[in-house]
């Protein structure tokens, strides 16, 4: 079966050669053959999960080296997959979710000229996303993680002609640059501190090393996992990258990439187990992402833009769940799988909504539309319901284990985790309710687009209905069938290790709160929108609220700390290299000339003037010779 | 008297010489000048020839001699050559090597 | 005659020395100093036949004659050749125009012959040899017996010198016309075409009053022309100008005119402030 492993990644990678290198002549079927592809890639996938099922659970680990990449002395860098428990839930994700949404795309993208190369991008991620979740060294999955960045990148800004798209797609890259640069320092401490990358060796020897080492390659892990998943102080690329086509949103920065770096400190645990200081920085840059997304969530009026936000939130309570240790590691995962499934379906219903509504995605222009799309609304809405955390969707689970976990934190940290938690579900209620009563209830407030073309809106076609059915079904059913019988926890139990916490209250008090918190919203959101009438033209709305419009900031305070003193700085160094790097050059030059045209009078031409320089010569001469023989 | 005497003489006739080929303009006048300070050089030789008592010195002023004269050749060759191309004999308009 | 390479120089050789090199030293200086080549060519013969005394007197006999037959005899008659040559020219004149080429010159020829002279003062010589032994068998019989053995090698270099020079004396000298000379009709055509000067030159002199060929012709307003005068007086700068007398005496005529037809006139100004405001034009 190690063989099998390799084949994940080769197939949407010769996928997307085939489809970027192949030419017009794959036009017509490029969006079929990458569709075909990743669906392949789902059956190796789930070959090698049947085959997993069948060991024994401590034996499930698969590990194969397909070449020595960088053999040198004392350097050994391998190309080498490891597919355990952990990676195989990312590949089951990635490549189920993954094709879903090829298969969506095949109708989203129908009329777009580029298809074939918008596939092509998808297979390209496809393969890197997988590489990123069976490398078994950090090197290896340091290639996938930019892998991943290229094909955001290129998705982002598919749609180039759009300066708005490639801005946000130069935004997106560069701020994940920021983070790619914790990664690759993280990596070299691990080298130095370790001797190597290698999974086994660097996790293995984490319990034998000093807490600063731990805290330092942490917090650069960290802050690589800040950069891919969007959390503060990383995050401003999300709410732009959905410039790019909604399917594009749904599974890169929605279902899989953004959650690579909860994959990263989940892998790593090892090394977070280690360095407390390093664990806390985590969980606060989750709780703090957990309401900074939220709170975005609930002011934004494009319906993406406010699914973004609360990818960002979600993210953030899988980031809080990673850095509280072992009694966490397996709720964020779980919490992952679920958000993949619901965010999925609910950026694949907006999508649907946006297809029949002339691409508008201003949610205050939607409104009753709930007649028109029955399926994107019935499919929208049990996503819906899954993401507030309504008893007994998926939500309700995942989310459940992750507030009690906080609570098991302990302490006043605990109190505070849990309060963090509980607030965040609120608030998830409110904006979710919010969006679903400005886009399916209420009265039409349909407005003609640029070209005064009205609105039509219409069920979309199947190739894009049937994957949110699809999605609906895992929103609604995953969670309780991870849940029950704790099989999630079992299964992922061998890798990640986990502690039962001890919440300080009983576990029905926790639910029950969290379902009153999320009846608070959903209540505070009907009292909003649902009574009264949604106006058309955003109100002015109160501080908080024009903040959050404009991301809590987030632009204007990387301007003002960081842009401006970046300018501030390169003038003054253009400046330095004017004035002070320039001018001792300019100036030696012109002294060297300056001499020169004055040494050159002495060269007048004239044989006479040259006689007396010769005639001095000779004197000069007689002078030394006496002196010689005087001393 | 000593004729070290001659010595000075020489000398002073060498510096005269050297002075005139750096103040005047006229090739003719420049070459004569030249000439001086040969036979001042002459002069010398044959006094170390007297103050050594052997011939050397005068042998060695017999071939500055004649070597002077091969020169007065040449030089004179080349002063009516540059006058017949400049129509002049100054040694300041032959000041074309400067930039 | 071997009294005169003794171990002590003879009171009359003294007397001659000092006598002689001072007519030596007014020779060399007069050389320099002179502004006519010729005369400064004449004061270099003299210096050289005083050089050729003091050779005799220090027994380089061989040697005094030479010099008074080559050099003085020879060379530099070959100068006065190439003197009449050339001719007069503007050269001749003591005026520096190199800047401070003067100044240098004089110091570098002062430190130069301080420093000779006290060198020489610094070997320090009491007593001397003496030429009495070494022209034994006679000056121009010892001269000939080192040159053909000691020095053949540098004798026959020197001759080979000599041919050398003689050789490149024609080559340089000598101007093979390689072309036809232009006739007069060619001449002609080529003048009308350059343009300048079609005409032959205009004459010197003045209304037939002064017909000298120093004098220049003078234009329609009274300045001189220097086209009127021969080009090698004019290098010398021997021009006679006659323009302001005749200007004056034209002046003078007029005002008499006037006079006498009892009409007031301005006299005319005086052709040089005519010739600046053509200047300012």
């Amino acid at each position: 079966m190690e063989s099998l492993i390799g084949l994940l990644v080769a197939v949407p990678l010769l996928g997307a050669a085939l489809l970027l290198c192949g030419g017009r002549r794959l036009d017509g079927i490029g969006h079929v053959l990458g569709t075909v592809l990743s669906f392949a890639s789902f059956g190796i996938g789930l070959a090698l999960f049947a085959d997993m099922l069948g060991k024994d659970p401590e034996q499930r680990g698969l590990h194969t080296t397909v070449l020595s990449w960088i053999p040198v002395e004392g350097f050994q860098a391998d190309v080498g997959f490891q597919l355990d428990q952990l990676s195989m839930t990312f590949v089951l994700l990635i490549t189920g979710v993954g094709s879903l949404i090829h298969m969506y795309s095949m109708g989203y993208m129908e009329h777009d000229e580029r298809r074939r190369r918008f596939f092509g991008f998808l297979n390209l991620f496809l393969a890197a996303m997988l590489l990123l979740v069976i490398a078994d060294n950090y090197l290896l999955l340091y290639v996938g993680w930019e892998g991943v960045g290229l094909a955001s990148y290129l998705l982002i800004g598919f749609w180039q002609h759009k300066p708005s798209a490639a801005t946000a797609a130069k935004k997106a890259f560069i701020v994940n640059r920021v983070g790619d640069v914790g990664l690759s320092v993280a990596i070299m401490l691990m080298f130095t501190t370790f001797g190597s990358f290698a999974f086994g060796p660097v996790l293995g020897a984490a319990g034998e090393t000093s807490e600063g080492k731990l805290t330092a390659i942490g917090l650069m892990l960290l802050l690589a996992a800040c950069g891919k998943s969007a959390q503060v102080p990383l995050q401003s690329w999300l709410g732009d990258a959905m410039e790019g086509p909604t399917p594009v949103s749904a599974l890169i920065h929605a279902a899989t990439m953004v959650t690579a770096g909860v994959y990263l400190i989940v892998r790593s645990g090892a090394i977070f187990n280690g360095a407390p200081d390093a664990q806390t920085a985590v969980v606060v840059v989750g709780a703090v992402t957990l309401l900074f997304g939220a709170i975005v969530g609930c002011a934004k009026d494009d319906i993406k833009k406010s699914l973004a936000g609360s990818t960002m939130s979600q993210i953030g309570y899988m980031v809080l769940a990673a850095g509280l240790g072992p009694i966490g590691y397996v709720f964020a995962i779980m919490h992952l799988v679920t958000h993949g499934f619901f965010k999925a379906g609910l950026f694949l219903g907006a999508g649907s909504v946006m297809h029949g509504m002339n691409d508008e995605v201003d949610m205050r222009k939607y409104g009753a539309l709930r007649k028109h799309m029955p399926v994107t609304f019935w499919t929208f809405g049990l996503g819906y319901l899954a993401i507030i955390g309504m008893f007994p969707l998926s939500g309700f689970f995942s989310k459940d284990g992750i507030i009690e976990a906080a609570f098991a934190k302990g302490g006043t940290q605990g109190l505070i985790l849990g309060a963090v938690t509980l607030l965040g579900a609120a608030i998830t209620a409110f904006y979710m309710t919010r969006m679903m009563l400005m886009t399916f209830f209420g009265e039409k407030r349909w407005q003609p687009d640029a070209e005064g073309n009205e609105p039509h809106p219409h069920e979309s076609p199947k190739s894009m209905t049937v994957p949110m059915i699809l999605l609906a079904f895992g929103s609604v059913f995953a969670g309780g069938f991870f849940a029950v019988g704790d099989r999630f926890l079992k299964w992922l139990e061998p890798v990640t290790s986990h502690e039962h916490g001890d919440p300080a209250y009983g576990a029905g008090v926790i639910s029950g709160a969290a379902l009153a918190c999320m009846a608070i919203g959903v209540v505070g959101a009907w009292l909003m929108y649902g009574r009264r009438t949604v106006p058309v033209v955003a109100p002015r709305g109160s501080l908080l609220t024009r903040a959050a419009r404009r991301d809590l900031l987030q632009d204007d305070f990387n301007h003002v700390v960081l842009v401006k003193p970046g300018e501030y700085l390169t003038r003054g160094l253009v400046f330095l290299d004017h004035s002070v790097v320039d001018g001792v050059v300019n100036t030696t030059a012109a002294t060297v000339g300056g001499l020169s045209s004055r040494a050159r009078r002495m060269q007048n031409g004239f044989a006479r003037s040259y006689a007396v320089s010769m005639f001095g010569g000779a004197a000069v001469l007689i002078a030394a010779t006496l002196l010689m023989r005087a001393v | 008297m000593n004729p070290v005497n001659y010595l000075y003489l020489a000398a002073l006739l060498f510096t005269i010489g050297a002075s005139g080929v750096l103040i005047r303009r006229n090739a003719i006048i420049v070459f004569m000048c030249v000439e001086l300070m040969l036979n001042a050089c002459n002069l010398a030789l044959v006094t170390f020839s007297r103050l050594h008592g052997n011939l050397d010195g005068q042998v060695i002023a017999f071939f500055v001699m004649v070597v002077a004269a091969a020169e007065v050749v040449v030089g004179l060759a080349i002063i009516v050559a540059l006058y017949r191309s400049r129509h002049s004999a100054s040694v300041d308009d032959a000041s074309l090597m400067k930039l | 005659m071997n009294t005169l390479a003794a171990y002590q120089t003879s009171t009359g050789e003294a007397t001659q020395f000092w006598v002689l090199a001072v007519f030596a030293v007014a020779g060399a200086l007069g050389t320099v100093m002179l502004k006519r080549a010729v005369h400064s060519a004449l004061c270099l013969a003299g210096t050289m036949v005083i050089l050729a005394m003091f050779y005799l007197a220090n027994g380089a006999y061989f040697l005094g004659v030479v010099q008074i037959v080559v050099y003085t005899g020879a060379v530099m008659m070959l100068f006065l050749f190439v003197l009449m040559l050339v001719g007069i020219t503007a050269a001749d004149s003591l005026k520096e125009t190199i800047k401070g080429q003067r100044i240098l010159a004089a110091v570098c020829g002062i430190g130069f012959g301080v420093l000779l002279m006290a060198g020489i003062a610094n070997a320090k010589i009491t007593e001397f040899t003496g030429l009495t032994a070494a022209n034994k068998p006679g000056n121009v019989r010892g001269l000939a017996e080192l040159v053909f053995t000691k020095y053949i090698f540098a004798f026959e270099i020197t001759g080979a010198l000599l041919i050398t020079a003689a050789v490149a004396g024609m080559v340089l000298t000598h101007r093979e016309r390689t072309e036809r000379p232009l006739t007069q009709r060619e001449q002609a055509e080529a003048r009308v075409k350059d343009g300048t000067q079609v005409t032959p030159l205009p004459a010197p002199g003045v209304y037939a009053r002064h017909n000298a060929v120093d004098i220049a012709g003078l234009l329609p307003d009274g300045s001189p022309s220097e086209l009127t005068v021969n080009k090698t007086l004019r290098s010398r700068g021997q021009i006679r100008d006659v323009s302001e007398q005749a200007m004056g005496e034209l002046a003078a005529l007029e005002q008499r005119t006037a006079d006498y037809q009892g009409q007031k006139r301005t006299a005319n100004k005086p052709p040089q402030e005519k010739k600046k405001e053509v200047e300012a034009k």
